[in-house]
């Protein structure tokens, strides 16, 4: 059985990026999913915390995760803390419509590496990814 | 002029409208650009998703303002995830009201919160219509044979 570390490669070794979005809102869903599909990403959607920490179940690994912070079930300051219990490195993103400097910081505190106000744009994406690149240097 | 081109100027001039009266924003465009030949119907899938968000939450809101004992959290919390996906999809009108409604939601007032509710059901009902009408504008050109013009 392959480790849990390992990236997706093409046939050619070179690594495709993997995103997972979490967000309960279909009409966000549907928004991220195309944006990354957009820009090559592979990506998977998630309706809440708990079903983004069982997507990472059997070793399955994200490169990007763009996290809501309100969801039922367990929120994305939840689900970021266990990601990060749980040893997950991924590059995780808050991404929400919350504009208070405390609850920022609460949901960063938890373990993001990036943080993005909603409405997501073509361009917020294309920053939050220069940071994998900025980091894949660093083993996984 | 050709029918064609007759009908894009049409577009291009009631899409124009929508903006400047406020109905959609930029994030509407951005919407816009993310349509392409591999789904040719993208911003009419995204656009009925939101309006199906906006009769469920607006229903939801409406319960909870029924009851003898407003629970003005659960109220905010609907309005909270509307004003999200107003947001995300460009509705500038209805995200406006929403920002509204959440004020009256933190004040626990719940005849201001009754009007904030009229007010969004106005906005999205008539967002509803004006988008229809662009997306029957659009179907038009493409049955004449003609391309859908870029509005920036």
């Amino acid at each position: 059985m392959r480790g849990g570390e390992d990236k997706a490669v093409n046939k050619d070794g070179r690594s495709k990026i993997r995103a997972l979005v979490v967000d309960d809102s279909m009409v966000n869903r549907t928004i991220h999913h195309k944006l990354l599909e957009n820009l090559g990403i592979e990506n998977q959607v998630v309706g809440n915390g708990k079903e983004a920490v069982d997507a990472h179940s059997s070793g399955n690994y994200f490169d990007l995760i763009l996290m809501d912070m309100d969801m039922p079930v367990m929120n994305g300051i939840e689900a970021t803390r266990r990601l990060r219990a749980m040893g997950v490195r991924s590059l995780i993103a808050g991404v929400t419509t919350r504009s208070l400097e405390q609850e920022k910081q609460e949901f960063m505190e938890a373990g993001l590496d990036d943080y993005q106000e909603k409405p997501l744009t073509a361009a917020k994406l294309v920053s939050i990814i220069h940071k994998i690149n900025q980091s894949s240097s660093t083993p996984r | 002029m050709d029918v064609i081109s007759q009908l894009q100027r049409q577009f291009i001039d009631y899409t124009s409208s929508l903006y400047r009266e406020g109905y959609v924003d930029d994030q509407f465009s951005q919407l816009q650009k993310l349509q392409d030949e591999s789904n040719p119907d993208f911003v009419v899938e995204v656009v009925s998703l939101f309006f199906d968000d906006c009769q469920k939450l607006v229903q939801n809101m409406a319960q909870a303002l029924e009851q003898q004992n407003v629970d003005f959290r659960q109220v905010d919390s609907h309005v909270h995830q509307l004003k999200g996906s107003s947001s995300s999809v460009g509705a500038s009108r209805v995200k406006n009201a929403c920002i509204a409604f959440r004020t009256f939601c933190e004040a626990q007032n719940r005849e201001g919160c009754l009007r904030c509710l009229q007010q969004v059901n106005q906005e999205y009902s008539v967002l509803k219509n004006k988008l229809q009408q662009l997306f029957r504008l659009e179907q038009q050109i493409i049955a004449a044979g003609g391309s859908i013009p870029m509005v920036e």
